[in-house]
């Protein structure tokens, strides 16, 4: 009995490995396949606000200006621009560029998109993103006319945009998805655009959509720019899997798997890594712990602070997250201000319990009566292991009770919001790339992102501050006094900074992946075979 | 017969009211909102959305909004999912997923009768017994591990079927059996259980006495009466696996209704939780119905029963 149980799988051993693609295997066309991961909630500029839309706006749209592979801005839509003398309002002379049905792009386009996100009725997620722009806020509460904002189309090609105050980081903002134009001969027309008309002005069009299965994107004859662009195709699967994503990829059905539009399955990156095919880059993000501080103990900056200080930030991005990310002794990542000395030394046991006496003291509690700490995160692995080490820690470190609660995402977003916790994960990937993206949300309570509930009167007047100084270098070391506070009060306790993982075809060359973690594929193509 | 039939009729319009307000007022109980993310929004914005949306409405005003929208059949627009209608996610959905319920099932109902008709035949004989570690096999192990395992060895190791992917035959074989798996055993078991206890009947033994060739008596006096709860069985059956697999779903990439199940709840997208909950439970409820509507032809006593009161 136990031969014959033994043939089936002979025969299964014999024929494994048979169809593998070679490795000198080279793509007859220029197509690129890869896998975007989740159906895109929409695809309209003005509302998308998760990543998998923008990633698609990005390779369908254009903005003022572009992100180059070397990380500046550059003119795109935009041919030319003159600064006024306060650095506050910037005038854009358009080129000539079509959108991809043909019609022409003008400064009119801008203007009434970013116009109607701005409307108190639009429903415009990231709209805050916007208030950059003169009188933008009071608009969207509805106490001025939208007339009054300060974006005006001058006529066809001259488009003016007036700013609250100087932002010198403006021109990479126009990048991003928020300033992208939409085509308003076609919006206004059709409400129905995005199903039946679905017209755009960057390098790629959207050719053919199947809900949850398949995008088809090809490049965009009427692109201004299309000599540079080489891809024809681009195929973006919908697979949610990372296993079936990588066995995809493995069976040479997708030319990329991983960052930045999807993930690699953690288990599988030993063995990627060791095989030397695993490509990694650094992303504008920090991985942190926050402290709710209008909850006794972490009312406390000296018991916040040596709690940070406890935490074994080598350890763990050594032996948990594994993708080479660097310890966080910043709340702002490097890559956004050049060489920061880092503001404490990891894992500082001596100072963590100084300042846990310290501590104490101004609690006027002894060590016994300090309370177990409840630490939240959502409910995902990655998330469970680093908050065990963390647990372990600070109790080997400073002889804390810690309890490790996991929520389901939107019930942890719903506590985290309302201050329902005492100490929970929060990570984020820069959206504008400079340090003030990081720093804004502790300028002022009122802000929704600021679940610390901490503010600082320096703190914000230094940003204050740095919003009216035109010199770069000046404003700068007004933000890096900003962050000394911070991270001397530690309202967040950083952990490690955001890395990428993904494995690439060799043929695939060219892909641009941005310091915000964005996937450009305008400069990207495929070696074929002739 | 007329007066059952009211009476399931009934209860089944009955039962489905109850779903629907259940479902709505759990669900709009729990944390957590359609716009809630990492990146706060004001207030303003905030306010503006459930406006747009209608959610600045009383609870109860929302929900006769909403009873009247599936009253006309109009199960309103997903929070998440720019420009799509749950109807349109239904219509799309429904079929992919009816589609690959219906290979499972062919796949499970004869595999499955053959199985346990073989077993049972060969009871406590080798067959039998190999039978029964299939059926165990197939009942223990999940269906998400069985699709990667499949996935692993006809896939990749073999290079048989595409890995994933929805459009060709090829690519509904994996998932089919994946799916299939659970039920199959299930009915194997079932089938043969049940036929082990016919075939000791002594009807069985006057027709095999009276020299009808066992083909016959199998088919005809054997399998008719031991599959009685296998019928009872297909009814919720059908109804699950018509309405797809999340794990199945997700694992093989396939755009059917399944994931919608779960992901609705993770958006909180409101429509869409109810527009699936209550197709669903139509769908079960309709199946029930059948499986009850069949029992009458099946077994004769039900329809006598009813006809005597």
């Amino acid at each position: 009995m136990q031969k014959w149980l033994l043939a089936p799988l002979l025969l299964l051993q014999l024929l494994a490995g048979c169809g593998k693609p070679s490795s000198s295997y080279l793509p007859k066309k220029q197509e690129l396949r890869l896998n975007l991961k989740s159906e895109p909630p929409t695809l309209d500029p003005r509302k998308a606000t998760d990543t998998t839309s923008v990633s698609v706006l990005n390779l369908c749209f254009e903005g003022l200006t572009r992100m180059n592979p070397e990380n500046e801005p550059t003119l795109a839509a935009a041919q030319s621009f003159t600064l006024s003398e306060d650095q506050a309002c910037y005038t854009f002379t358009l080129r000539d560029s079509l959108w991809s049905d043909g019609h022409p792009v003008t400064a009119y386009d801008f203007e009434k998109t970013l116009k109607t996100m701005l409307n108190p009725l639009f429903p415009c997620e990231f709209a805050a993103d916007l208030y950059i722009i003169k009188h933008a806020k009071p608009a969207k509460l509805g106490k001025c006319g939208l007339d009054q904002v300060g974006v005006i189309a001058l006529d066809e090609k001259t488009l003016q945009i007036q700013l609250e105050h100087p932002v010198p980081y403006f021109l990479s903002c126009l990048a991003s998805h928020a300033f992208f134009p939409t085509p308003s001969h076609v919006v206004e027309k059709n409400p129905q655009w995005l199903d039946q008309e679905y017209v755009s002005n960057g390098p790629f069009y959207l050719k053919e959509r199947q809900y949850h299965l398949s995008m088809l994107l090809k490049k965009n004859p009427y692109y201004w720019d299309k000599e540079q662009v080489r891809l024809e195709t681009v195929h973006l699967a919908l697979i949610q899997d990372e296993l079936t994503e990588l066995s995809m990829f493995e069976n040479a059905e997708l030319d990329w798997a991983g960052y930045p539009l999807s993930n690699l399955p953690t288990e599988a990156l030993p063995s990627l890594l060791q095989e030397g095919i695993l490509n990694q880059y650094e992303i504008a993000g920090t991985y942190s712990y926050v402290f709710n501080t209008t909850q006794f103990p972490f009312n406390n900056a000296q018991i916040r602070r040596a709690l940070s200080l406890a935490i074994n930030r080598e350890e763990i991005v050594n032996n948990i997250t594994m993708m080479n990310q660097k310890p966080a002794m910043n709340l702002v990542p490097p890559m956004l201000w050049a060489q920061t000395p880092a503001c404490f030394k990891d894992h500082d046991l001596m100072e963590a319990k100084r300042c846990f006496a310290k501590g104490l003291e101004e609690l006027g509690i002894k060590q016994e009566e300090f309370p177990a700490v409840t630490l939240s995160y959502n409910t995902l692995v990655g998330h469970h292991k680093i908050a065990q080490a963390i647990q372990q820690q600070w109790n080997l470190a400073l002889g804390i009770q810690v309890k490790l609660v996991n929520k389901e995402w939107k019930v942890f977003l719903d506590e985290l919001q309302h201050g329902q916790f005492q100490v929970a994960r929060l990570g984020g990937i820069a959206s504008i790339e400079d340090p003030t993206t990081f720093l804004d949300e502790y300028r002022y309570l009122s802000n929704g992102k600021n679940c610390s509930k901490w503010s600082h009167p320096r703190f914000t007047a230094l940003l204050e501050e740095s919003d009216l100084t035109a010199d770069a270098t000046k404003r700068l070391a007004l933000l890096r006094e900003a962050e000394s506070i911070l991270i001397q009060e530690m309202p967040v306790a950083p952990i490690y900074f955001y890395t990428g993982v993904y494995i690439k075809q060799p043929y695939v060359k060219g892909v641009h992946i941005s310091k915000l973690n964005q996937m450009d594929l305008k400069w990207a193509y495929v070696e074929t075979d002739e | 017969m007329s007066n059952y039939l009211v009476k399931k009729g009934l209860i089944l319009l009955s039962s489905l009211f109850l779903v629907t307000v259940l479902t709505f007022f759990l669900m709009h109980a729990i944390p957590g909102d359609p716009f809630i993310q990492d990146k706060a929004i004001p207030e303003e914005i905030l306010q503006a959305l459930h406006k747009h949306y209608g959610l600045d409405q009383p609870l109860y005003v929302q929900f006769f909004k909403y009873l009247d929208g599936v009253l006309h059949f109009e199960l309103g627009p997903s929070f998440k999912y720019e420009g799509r209608t749950v109807n349109e996610i239904i219509s799309t959905g429904f079929p992919v997923s009816f589609y690959l319920g219906m290979e499972a099932l062919v796949i499970a109902v004869f595999g499955g009768i053959c199985l346990g008709s073989i077993a049972a035949m060969n009871h406590r004989r080798l067959p039998d017994y190999i039978m029964m570690v299939i059926a165990v096999l197939g009942i223990s192990v999940p269906s998400f591990i069985l699709a990667t395992f499949l996935q692993y060895l006809l896939a990749m190791k073999l290079s048989l079927l595409p890995v994933a992917r929805w459009g060709s035959f090829s690519q509904t074989i994996m998932p089919a059996l994946s799916l299939a798996a659970l039920p199959l055993a299930f009915i194997a078991r079932l089938t043969r259980s049940n036929m082990i206890e016919v075939l000791q009947q002594d009807y069985i033994q006057t027709a095999k006495s009276k020299g009808l060739n066992g083909i016959k008596v199998l088919l005809r006096h054997v399998l008719r009466n031991a599959l009685l709860p296998v019928v009872t069985y297909l009814g919720p059956l059908t109804a699950a696996v018509m309405t797809g697999s999340f794990a199945i779903e997700k694992i093989f990439g396939i755009p059917g209704l399944g994931q919608w199940f779960v992901m609705s709840i993770t958006n909180r997208d409101y429509t869409v939780i109810m527009g699936v909950t209550i197709f669903y439970s139509a769908l079960l409820l309709l199946c029930v119905f059948i499986v009850d509507l069949l029992y009458c032809f099946i077994d004769p006593r039900i329809k006598q029963d009813y006809d005597k009161k």
